[in-house]
């Protein structure tokens, strides 16, 4: 379990977190979702004691990360897959983390032979592909054997062969009853791969939800229904309170569209109940991506078209204007 | 004991330490060779005149420590390190040992080596070690080149960043003490009162030569006492890097 209380950190004048309270309930994917910029990594980094946070307070277990024994065997984290020496091959990166914590030689091996680097351990880390990089990170994060782990957008840059690969191990991991911690800005990755969500914009909270309540919440969605009585099945639904509009859709004709709080199978056995044909049924939800959009949307550091300053002046041009006062 | 082990397998499971051990005792026991071969007959060679080139090899030493703390930062391996051992100080301190344990090492090959390759080069040079200060001119080489890296390695750690701490760890014993002494009075200060000036005196001084192997007087400090200035400075600069690493982000 990681709790974290009114944590804060301030780079000057920016606030990179600002008084971000949570917690990653233990033996569950919990995602951390974020526009760039939210203050995903700062957050991470504080938990695992790298950054002290300007005040509040972030526990592990009751904890400070700073205080763990051996914390390798409590806590794997991998925040950036290229944090190793590239002249140092994997195996010996793996070995000194090993002896940092006192754990024993053979699972250096295993880890390895558990992301699949075996073949390739001795070879130097710099050589290695993004996706190897990446194995390897996890190879770190999983040599204590820890109940909790970190990992700061691990499929960042992947290709899909290993985006289906790291979403894997995750659920492996949390069906292992580990507690998994996963930073990302996608909603859709975190849609598949979290159970719970922890949501920051600006480094606030925004909410801390499950994955299914924020997907629902968050989107609209209606019910689209075609059928040849569509008048009689608007007039049928509309006794029943519902909002229902018929739009024009290209190629498809009238449609009937059905929002709120309404689910299929209620308009389904209305529809039968009236004897009304129905050609089609369909629960439609809004893109993840606009939803997401929409709740962080204020929140985003740093917008495209945010504000209207007029263009810098070349420094050329003030030092012509200049000569010509002169 | 562990996290020794830790650093040893980090500094050893990359190319540029060998390296660095070669050339520091190539730099140290080739110029003194050049001496050995070029020098006027009747040049008189005792050990502190086989040892006084230590300062070559020194530099590369130096430059070897600090860049063992730099490219930690410079690869964020610094951070695995800090996630693995998250009270900093235990971690930074072994490899400070490590590092400076090896720099002794290469030191005292360097300065054997010295007096070695004069015994075979020289035929009459005077290179056995019979009385104290000749022995602490040959033994005070690893000594100094310890503390040198701890120096290092704290300056490395202050500065995180290869190019500004080589920069540093290069200019303040050459530039600094070393040009800086032809500066009307300030120069003699740094002469006096110049961590490696002392420790050169330490090495070089009260030798009973009259050739003036070293620039700094024993009217300011003895050997002895020389040798005790630089350690507080290595240990106090040591310490200040600590404890700011300790309390900086990562």
């Amino acid at each position: 379990m990681i709790e974290a209380t009114g944590l804060t950190k301030r780079y000057g004048s920016t606030v990179a977190v600002d008084n971000l309270s949570f917690e990653v309930k233990p033996g569950k994917v919990t995602g951390f979702l974020g526009p760039n910029g939210a203050g995903k990594s700062t957050t991470m980094r504080m938990i695992l004691g790298l950054d002290t946070p300007t005040s509040g307070d972030v526990r592990i277990d009751g904890q400070h990360y700073r205080d763990l024994k051996q914390p390798l065997s409590k806590v794997g984290a991998l925040l950036d897959a290229k944090w190793v020496h590239p002249n140092r091959s994997a195996r010996a990166h793996l070995a000194w983390m090993a002896a940092s914590n006192k754990l024993p030689k053979g699972r250096v091996d295993e880890v390895l032979d558990a992301v699949g680097l075996t073949a390739v351990a001795g070879k130097r880390a710099g050589a290695y592909s993004l996706g190897m990089s990446q194995r390897l990170g996890i190879a770190g994060a999983l040599l204590g054997d820890p109940e909790i782990l970190l990992f700061d957008e691990p499929v960042n840059g992947l290709d899909p062969e290993g985006i289906v690969w790291i979403r894997k191990f995750m659920h492996r991991l949390a069906d292992e009853g580990r507690t998994v911690f996963v930073s990302s800005h996608l909603l859709s990755e975190m849609a598949l791969t979290a159970e719970e969500l922890v949501v920051i914009g600006r480094g606030r909270l925004i909410s801390q939800t499950s994955t299914k309540n924020f997907v629902n919440n968050a989107s609209g969605s209606s019910i689209k229904v075609r059928s040849p009585q569509l008048d009689q099945l608007q007039s049928v639904l509309q006794q029943g309170n519902l909002m229902t509009r018929i739009e024009d859709v290209e190629d498809e004709g009238k449609v009937l569209f059905v929002d709120g709080e309404v689910t299929t199978d209620a308009i389904g056995e209305t529809a039968a109940a009236q004897g009304i044909v129905l050609h089609e049924l369909t629960l439609q939800r809004g893109s993840l991506e606009a939803a997401f959009m929409q709740m962080t949307g204020d929140s985003v550091q740093y917008h495209a078209h945010d504000t209207q300053q007029a263009p810098p002046v070349p420094a050329v041009e003030l030092v012509v204007a200049a000569e010509e006062k002169n | 004991m562990s996290l020794v082990t830790v650093e040893r397998i980090k500094l050893f499971s990359t190319r540029s330490p060998w390296w660095c051990m070669v050339l520091a005792l190539v730099l140290a026991d080739g110029f003194v060779t050049l001496g050995f071969i070029f020098a006027p007959d009747d040049t008189v060679w005792r050990p502190a005149d086989a040892v006084s080139t230590y300062q070559f090899g020194l530099m590369v030493m130096m430059v070897m420590a600090t860049l063992a703390v730099t490219t930690e930062y410079r690869f964020g391996t610094i951070r695995t390190s800090f996630l693995s051992v998250p009270k900093r100080i235990p971690i930074l301190l072994s490899k400070a040992l490590v590092a400076a344990t090896l720099s002794a090492v290469v030191g005292l090959v360097a300065a054997f080596g010295a007096l070695g390759l004069g015994t075979v080069l020289v035929s009459d040079a005077d290179l056995a070690l019979t009385t104290g200060a000749e022995w602490r001119a040959v033994l005070g080489v690893a000594l100094v080149y310890f503390l040198a890296a701890l120096i290092a390695i704290a300056i490395g750690t202050l500065i995180r960043q290869s190019a500004g701490a080589i920069a540093v760890v290069i200019c303040w014993p050459l530039l600094i003490e070393g040009i800086g002494q032809t500066i009307p009075k300030v120069g003699d200060f740094l002469a006096d009162w110049g961590p490696f000036n002392r420790a050169s005196w330490f090495i070089l001084g009260n030798q009973g030569t009259t050739d003036g192997t070293a620039d700094a007087s024993d009217a300011v400090m003895s050997p002895t006492w020389s040798l005790i200035y630089f350690a507080a400075w290595a240990i106090g600069l040591l310490v200040i890097s600590l404890v700011v690493a300790k309390k900086r982000d990562a």
